[in-house]
């Protein structure tokens, strides 16, 4: 298991979610490093939304939630008292699984909807914000005569892209990805994997993900996960040839059972 | 064969014809009632019906503009206790309540909505018009406003559940305090729903008499005072309908057809809410 660096930008510390009676995750302690992206692996309800969605606090808003243990930003953790949670998600954006564009704005207020919600931004720096950020997810020359319409008239793949300019228009330092790519079709998902390459020189990224290949293609880093504990947590390019644990081969190459 | 199908024919035309009759019969009362008082109140409508107030028994003409104005004056009040309440109620029960206080608000909320009215009347009667030792626009308004919290409530708490978690989470995601994101985006989200569900408590009290019979009381004159009785469109309907004067059964029957046109419309209006979303 790879130590923790002293560049890691997210250190997670012994971290434990329950709901309820449901030990979620058990005693997690792994770090991500400044500008690297790391893929959460495992199969369906190993927790790995649960460990992704503690790294920003949404667990806050569900009732019978508890998170225990420490997740440490830039040193910092992030469950200390005086931690504002509204800041601090303003560092640590979040891209979720199904696209989730607000479906009463256009185009361009979902891209500057941080800005719009909180009541800042001045109008003529938007535009330019607007335009440089729908650019970085190669939306741009798809809607750019229309930015004005509903976002929900734009196709599934598009509206994830939107959502991922959404996110970094805000300009966070870390972005927590829910299987991005999952209500995608193959040019999109493609799309949104290059932008990831592309996001990672300036954000930490933390992804989860059900496909290997994407995984293996995205990752510098990849965390498998079982039954709500880390498993094991390395280099991509070791873990997909030669992973230490028998668990993990057994997984990546589809034998689980 | 022929006969099965023949057989199968015959049960689906007498099964239409059935159903069409039971949808008739429905619609019926609702049609007699809409023509009936068309047929009576008509021939009171006219300026005089908008204008004026009430003239004394054994004059013709006159109107209820004092019970239209009350009646919207009772309503305005009631909306503006009852509604806020009833909303912050509701975004207290689905974005911040726990669990086992906001059930016992919801069941509060059912049992007053299962009040009769005359009730809630009574109640008003001895907390705020003994006290202020008299009748008063206040009273009735407060009357309605505790009808109308209940609905109010439930149906913004339910607008509210409807709006996706998921939108929640983008927003607070972005960095959005809890409060503008349910200000902004959760309650923007469910607009259209929570105003069909004002619409239809406004209905609702709009034809209420029995809480405004101890409360408001009713009035034959002008008056714009909350600490004063106030007409209100109901209770002049009420109070002339079982006058022995035909001047004044005709002001009742057009005062109806008001009434009903102003539910008619609001249901009109709530539907038109609800359906658009
Ligand atoms: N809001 C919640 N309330 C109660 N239990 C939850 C909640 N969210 C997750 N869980 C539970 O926590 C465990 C881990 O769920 P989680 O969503 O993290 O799995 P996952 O690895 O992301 O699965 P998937 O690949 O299917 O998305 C599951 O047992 C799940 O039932
Ligand atoms: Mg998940």
């Amino acid at each position: 298991m790879s130590e923790a660096t002293t560049d890691a930008k997210i250190r997670l510390d012994r971290l434990n979610v329950h709901f309820g009676a449901n030990h979620a995750v058990k005693e997690v302690t792994m770090a991500m490093a400044s500008n690297s992206v790391t893929a959460i692996i495992g199969p369906s309800g190993c927790g790995k939304s649960t460990v992704l969605r503690s790294i920003n606090r949404m667990h806050d808003l569900t009732p019978g939630a508890r998170v225990n243990g420490s997740v440490l930003l830039d040193g910092e953790d992030i469950y200390r008292k005086e931690c504002d949670p509204v800041t601090m998600r303003r560092r640590v954006g979040m891209v979720f699984q199904k696209p989730n564009p607000f479906p009463a704005m256009s185009i361009y207020d979902n891209v500057i909807a941080g800005y719009r919600l909180n009541g800042r931004g001045r109008r003529s720096e938007m535009d330019a914000l607007v335009e440089q950020c729908l650019q970085r997810v190669s939306l741009w020359d798809e809607v750019k005569e229309r930015l004005h319409v509903n976002a929900m008239q734009l196709s599934g793949g598009q509206q994830q892209r939107l959502c991922i300019a959404r996110t970094i228009a805000v300009m966070p330092e870390v972005i927590l990805m829910d299987e991005p790519c999952s209500a995608l079709d193959p040019i999109s998902t493609l799309k949104v994997e290059e932008l990831i390459d592309e996001l990672k020189e300036k954000y930490t990224i933390v992804i989860v993900t059900h496909n290997m290949q994407q995984a293996a293609r995205v990752s510098d880093t990849t965390a498998f996960f079982y039954l709500g504990e880390l498993i094991e947590m390395g280099d991509t390019k070791k873990i997909f040839t030669n992973p230490e644990k028998r668990q993990t081969e057994d997984y990546i190459t589809g034998r689980f059972g | 064969m022929i006969s099965y199908r023949l057989r199968r024919k015959l049960l689906n035309l007498l099964m239409t014809l059935g159903m069409l009759t039971a949808t008739l019969l429905v619609l019926t009362p609702l049609g007699l009632i809409f023509f009936h008082i068309l047929k009576m109140g008509f021939s009171s409508i006219n300026l005089d019906f908008f204008t004026q107030i009430p003239k004394p028994p054994g004059e013709a003409g006159g109107g209820m503009a004092n019970g239209i104005v009350g009646s919207g004056l009772l309503i305005a009040t009631a909306s503006l206790i009852g509604l806020p309440l009833g909303i912050f109620g509701a975004v207290y029960l689905s974005e911040y309540g726990s669990s086992r206080f906001s059930s016992l608000i919801r069941f509060s909320a059912d049992v007053l909505s299962g009040i009769p009215s005359i009730i809630t009347g009574m109640v008003v009667y001895g907390l705020l018009v003994v006290p202020m030792k008299g009748f008063s626009a206040l009273a009735g308004a407060l009357a309605l406003a505790l009808i109308m919290l209940p609905i109010v409530l439930r149906t913004t708490e339910e607008q509210l559940k409807m709006v996706p978690m998921t939108l929640r989470e983008a927003s607070l995601a972005l960095g959005v305090p809890l409060w503008r994101t349910t200000l902004k985006v959760t309650l923007k989200s469910a607009l259209k729903g929570i105003i069909t569900g004002v619409l239809l408590a406004v209905a609702r009290v709009a034809g209420e008499t029995a809480p405004l019979l101890f409360t408001a009381l009713g009035n034959m004159f002008w008056s714009h005072k909350l600490n004063e009785p106030i007409a209100a469109l109901p209770l002049q309907i009420f109070n002339f309908a079982i006058s022995p004067y035909d001047d004044w059964h005709r002001l009742a029957w057009g005062g109806a057809l008001v009434l009903v046109t102003l539910m008619f419309t609001l249901s009109l209006l709530a539907r038109w809410f609800g359906r658009t979303r």
